[in-house]
């Protein structure tokens, strides 16, 4: 079978920090449009994995294909132009940008010294901007610096950032953590609006919000895949009970 | 931010601050003050172009350089090797052992002219080599530097170490650049005699024009997205990165254009005071341009400027009455600065001034102060967040 077929392969992916094996022989692969969750308890190496698909830890082996390109020998930014965008578990955002302005940044034109000299504001910017700000919630606040939203705003807008990418493939870390509900309500529906036209590797803890939004589910334990299926599946499957559902 | 028309953008409020130090440094000033007090004003704005170059490097970007003596310098010794040349002809050095070169290479037993200065023969390659060679120097440490993640306080420490290095060499290399004491007794500059009254007003004027020149570039950068990258990567770089920007580049750009307006203040120096020496180049200048620019404001253009001025001018003022007293004061300052109002005199005058002046012309709306005041914000945003 023909790897490349996969959005998204991973296979023997392994690092090491002083010995230490945070992610360990891990293979794993996405299809288009799915929307996969990786669970597992602190320190499974959840958030390693990310890091490792974006760039921002180099993997000591093994290989990681995005749409038949090898993303361990890329720079970040050359990461984010094959198309992987990622959001951070704490909300990064530009605090000191107004609302606008963070998604104008994000918007994939003028990303080069000259380009970002010479760039315009015109009216496909405007456009793709206030579409996404409808996206995420945050219309009526694009004028607001950053830094005056709430908690879950500054998520959205962290999101927000990355929609405006046209990423083929998104990668949230506990996108609901400290959220209240109502917003977590919203953001669930954000993240369907959002799954239906790209693929989507979330890692989650909310074992009801998975429920709502996966497709296939993906434990992890010390670095490993411990299971891997269907949400029913992966909770039935007694491994998964002993390590991190509970008993 | 919309520059619909120069026009418009001169009357709008940011504009009018413009305008307002254009009428100061122009009109006011050369009235109020004897030549002699003028070309002393001259010498602190060379300073304020280190300081628009920090504002740029250090405020927008939050790369603090504590080296810009190094680069200012650079500029400044080119111009001087220019003049130097110039004023060393065969006849006028026909008394030394060999005639044509500069004096203290004749005193430091150097018989020929080296290499380097050769190019300096020439006028175009030295108004080149002003710009030039500051932002191949800033280049060469912004990538080994950058590209390798180095920052914050490491970078800090890295430019200071190169401020010393480049005193030691100067210092060192007496025949090759005069030592501790210089490049002196800079007389003429394509035949003209720059020592006049005349002619120290005139550079005063060019001083003035290539500041306002640098001011608008630097205002450029700022209100393109490049500037909101900076800013944005002052407060996320990783954020920046992984929306798909090479941050390195970046700050190797605007490393180099801080680099290159020291070194134009650093050329007009020369010009206007008639010498250059490694005084200007070491560790001790470097700290007092990032005092001239906290001072200021440093996330604010003019604020940079007037930072310049103001704190040169008081140098000037305390050292002609207590000498021994001024690196006190200057301390104070800057602790002063650090403690009480984080945003310079740009901030206190955002804080202070500026609800005043929305009062007096009952511009009550909030929402363009933001934008169009570009210049003297910036710090809204910092200091909520601090």
């Amino acid at each position: 079978m023909n790897k490349d077929q996969f959005l998204l392969a991973v296979e023997g992916l392994t690092v090491s920090f002083d010995g230490f094996k945070a992610v360990d022989d891990l293979s794993f692969y996405l299809d288009p449009k799915e929307i996969r969750v990786i669970i597992g308890p602190n320190g499974a190496g959840k958030t390693t994995v990310l890091d490792l698909i974006c760039g921002k830890t180099r993997a000591t082996s093994g290989s990681i294909r995005f749409r038949g390109k090898e993303l361990t020998k890329m720079k970040e930014h050359q990461i984010v132009h094959a198309g992987v965008g990622r959001k951070f578990q704490n909300p990064s955002v530009f605090e000191d940008l107004t609302v606008f302005e963070n998604l104008e940044v994000s918007y994939p034109e003028g990303h080069t010294v000259m380009g970002s000299l010479a760039f315009k504001r015109d009216t496909a910017v405007m456009e793709a901007v206030e579409e996404v700000a409808g996206t995420i919630f945050l219309k009526d606040l694009l004028d607001q610096p950053a830094g005056l939203l709430s908690h879950g705003q500054k998520q959205w807008l962290e999101i927000g950032m990355l929609l405006i990418q046209k990423p083929d493939l998104l990668m949230l870390d506990e996108p609901v953590a400290g959220m209240s509900v109502a917003e977590r309500r919203q953001t669930a529906e954000l993240l369907r609006v959002i799954t239906r036209d790209h693929t989507v590797l979330v890692i989650e803890h909310d074992m009801q919000f998975v429920g709502d939004i996966a497709d296939r589910v993906t434990v992890m334990h010390q670095g490993k895949v411990l299971s891997e299926g269907s949400i029913e599946h992966v909770k039935n499957d007694p491994k998964v009970i002993e390590v991190y559902l509970g008993h | 931010m919309k520059n619909s028309s120069p026009v418009k953008w001169l009357v709008s409020r940011e504009g009018l601050y413009y305008l307002a130090l254009a009428v100061l440094l122009v009109l006011v000033l050369p009235a109020l003050l004897d030549s002699f007090r003028l070309n002393m004003v001259g010498k602190y704005l060379t300073y304020a172009f280190v300081a628009v170059g920090l504002v740029m490097c250090w405020g927008k970007a939050g790369i603090l350089s504590l080296g810009q003596g190094v680069f200012f310098g650079l500029g400044g010794y080119c111009m001087a090797m220019f003049l130097k040349l110039e004023a060393s002809t065969p006849e006028a050095t026909a008394q030394q052992s060999t005639p044509g070169i500069p004096d203290f290479m004749d005193w430091n037993q150097v018989t020929e002219l080296p290499w380097f200065w050769e190019p300096f023969h020439s006028f175009s390659f030295t108004l080149l080599a002003v710009i030039a060679v500051p932002m191949i120097l800033a280049f060469i440490i912004g990538v080994a530097m950058f590209k390798r993640r180095v920052g914050g306080v490491y970078f800090a420490i890295i430019t200071q170490a190169i401020a010393s290095i480049l005193t030691i060499l100067i210092i060192g290399q007496q025949g090759y650049t005069g030592g501790v004491n210089g490049i002196t007794d800079l007389q003429t500059l394509l035949g003209w005699n720059i020592r006049t009254d005349e002619a120290k007003t005139t550079l005063y004027f060019v001083c003035v024009a290539m500041l306002f020149l640098c001011l608008f570039v630097a205002r450029y950068v700022q209100n393109s997205k490049f500037g909101r990258i900076l800013v944005a990567m002052r407060d996320q770089e990783n954020r920046v990165r992984f929306s798909g920007y090479d941050v390195a580049s970046f700050k190797v750009f605007i490393f180099c254009l801080a680099a290159a307006f020291a070194g134009i203040g650093g050329a007009l120096f020369t010009l206007q005071v008639g010498f250059m020496s490694p005084s200007f180049v070491g560790i001790v200048p470097s700290i007092e341009m990032v005092v001239f620019c906290a001072l200021g404001g440093r996330y604010s253009l003019l604020g940079g400027v007037y930072g310049a001025l103001l704190v040169n001018a008081a140098k000037s003022g305390f050292s002609e009455s207590f000498p021994e007293l001024w690196p006190y004061a200057m301390g104070a300052l800057f602790i002063g600065v650090v403690l009480a109002f984080p945003n310079g005199l740009a901030g206190l005058y955002q804080r202070y001034v500026m609800p005043l002046e929305d009062r007096l012309f009952k511009r009550g709306k909030s929402g363009d102060a933001g934008n169009d005041d570009a210049a003297l914000s910036g710090s809204l945003g910092a200091e909520k967040s601090s």
